[in-house]
């Protein structure tokens, strides 16, 4: 039953003017908030032409047999991203002190809401990490993905694989325990062997002849500034030329050569 | 283009190239100066911060560390049969962290030779535990009057020698002095397989025979000077 309020008194020359024939009918709220999306992203595309950057990265054209091994990369992307984003928060409640980090390490575990699992996505997704990021190389070698032109998205991977391991062992240390202590104490003193260099090596490395008051600190900063920064510009810089270069196809495909192409034409 | 003017002639001088409003005497254009000149000012600009920055990070490579004195306990705590361990703090400020464990006895002429110079440094034997292969915390076994580390089986006789094991040199040692009947421990200082002094090094490099060029002092820190 449809309730019909009544009419206000107002005056003829206030009331809405009813809708004319030809005109369209009026909006509904959906298709209102859809026009305001298209108009909004029309906006920023008419300034920036993004679009056709984004058409350029998402619908490429990807070889007969791509299979489930081609998503390793995206995957250690995602993995990356996730410690990127554990990370920040992490570091709201990290105190990078040598008398301060154990105990603001143990608050995030025992105490701050969800941190037990904000720490452990950011501790067991570094090794998650590093098995995916092996894995893909694997799969770009097995593949024979890293023959001309790709040599050198091969060399930025392996930059990016070694990348990896320095932020594995700089954020080693920072929960700070008895284990983080010793095994930086046991990295460094294998960095101070190199020859000529080891010692300044290592010495730059702790900040001093030995483990002080700001090593911790030039760790903190090393992982999650300086080794972060590099691995953003450089997985960039590695999603460009895939997209540049397409994928390969994996190599038990042969070719199959299409018979209207091989008609002579006259 | 052959008639071009300013392919004809290889001068030096922009007047002589036919350049448009080249003044006499002139060598370089003013498109190359200013662009010269941009560089140069953007090179300026980032060394303004790159350079300070990295020796900011660098700097500590270069920093001598003070020389400290850590007292350890009475003359008579000690004596020159056995050892007794002493902890103290060999980087001040860091709390736990910055604390070492340090074997200390008397001198023995018996089996430690004459006392090496500066005498006044070395009346008190003090040997670190920071085993000489990665440098994990060796722990003296009196019974078998052998320092033994946990981590892999580095194994040292009672003088702090090598005998089993990866390490490559002695123990390290701190030197020694006596203040007002007080015995204080100062800086580290690393010895080679002849127990002769060198400036402290990293566990894992060696000092015999090539090692000590291999790895060479470093500023930070460096041996007491003779007094």
């Amino acid at each position: 039953m449809k309730l019909k309020l009544p009419a206000p008194p107002i005056p003829d020359q206030l009331k809405p003017a009813p809708r004319r024939p030809e005109e369209a009918p009026p909006k509904g709220p959906i298709e209102t908030a859809k026009e305001a999306g298209i108009t909004a992203v029309d906006w920023v595309d008419e300034r920036t032409s993004l679009s056709g950057g984004a058409r350029w990265m998402m619908f490429r054209k990807v070889p007969k047999g791509t299979n489930w091994f081609y998503t390793l990369g995206s995957a250690t992307m995602f993995a990356f991203l996730n410690q990127a984003v554990t990370g920040v928060f992490l570091a709201m409640y990290y105190d990078p002190s040598p008398t301060r980090a154990y105990e603001s390490a143990r608050f995030i575990t025992n105490e701050a809401f969800l941190g037990e699992f904000v720490r452990g996505m950011h501790k067991w997704g570094s090794t998650v990490m590093v098995i995916l990021v092996f894995l893909h190389m694997a799969r770009t070698f097995f593949f024979g993905a890293y023959k001309y032109p790709r040599e050198l998205n091969w060399v930025i991977g392996v930059i990016l694989v070694v990348l990896t391991l320095v932020m594995s062992l700089t954020g080693y240390l920072l929960p700070f325990d008895q284990r983080s202590y010793w095994a930086t104490i046991v990295a460094m003193n294998i960095n101070g062997t190199g020859p000529f260099v080891g010692p300044y090596l290592a010495d730059f490395l702790l900040a001093g002849p030995g483990f002080g008051a700001t090593t911790l600190s030039r760790f903190y900063a090393i992982h999650m500034l300086l080794v972060p920064g590099a691995i953003v510009a450089l997985i960039g810089a590695h999603l460009y030329l895939v997209a540049k270069l397409g994928t390969t196809a994996p190599p038990w495909l042969k070719a199959e050569p299409n018979p209207e192409l091989r008609k002579e034409v006259a | 283009m052959p008639d071009d003017p300013r392919r004809r002639t290889k001068s030096k001088y922009t007047a002589d190239r036919g350049i448009p409003g080249a003044f006499e005497g002139e060598t370089v254009t003013r498109r190359r100066f200013m662009t010269g000149t941009a560089h140069t000012a953007g090179a300026v600009a980032a060394s303004a911060f790159l350079l300070p920055a990295l020796g900011f990070a660098l700097g500590p490579l270069f920093e001598k560390e003070p020389v400290r004195w850590e007292d350890v306990g009475a003359v008579a705590d000690f004596n020159a049969d056995t050892y007794v361990p002493r902890i103290f703090s060999e980087t001040p400020g860091i709390g736990e962290a910055g604390k070492t464990t340090a074997y200390i006895r008397k001198h023995n002429p018996r089996f430690d030779g004459p006392v090496q110079k500066p005498e006044q440094y070395g009346q008190f034997i003090a040997i670190s535990t920071r085993c000489m292969h990665l440098g994990c915390p060796v722990r003296y076994t009196a019974a078998a009057q052998r320092f033994i580390c946990p981590c892999h089986g580095g194994v040292y006789d009672a003088l702090g020698q090598r005998v089993g094991g990866p390490p490559v040199r002695p123990l390290d040692r701190f030197y020694t002095r006596i203040v007002n009947g007080r015995v204080q421990v100062g800086p580290r200082f690393s010895v080679n397989s002849e127990l002769k002094r060198f400036s402290p090094r990293y566990p894992g490099e060696d000092l015999d025979g090539i090692g000590q060029y291999l790895y060479p002092s470093r500023p930070t820190q460096r041996k007491l000077p003779p007094q």
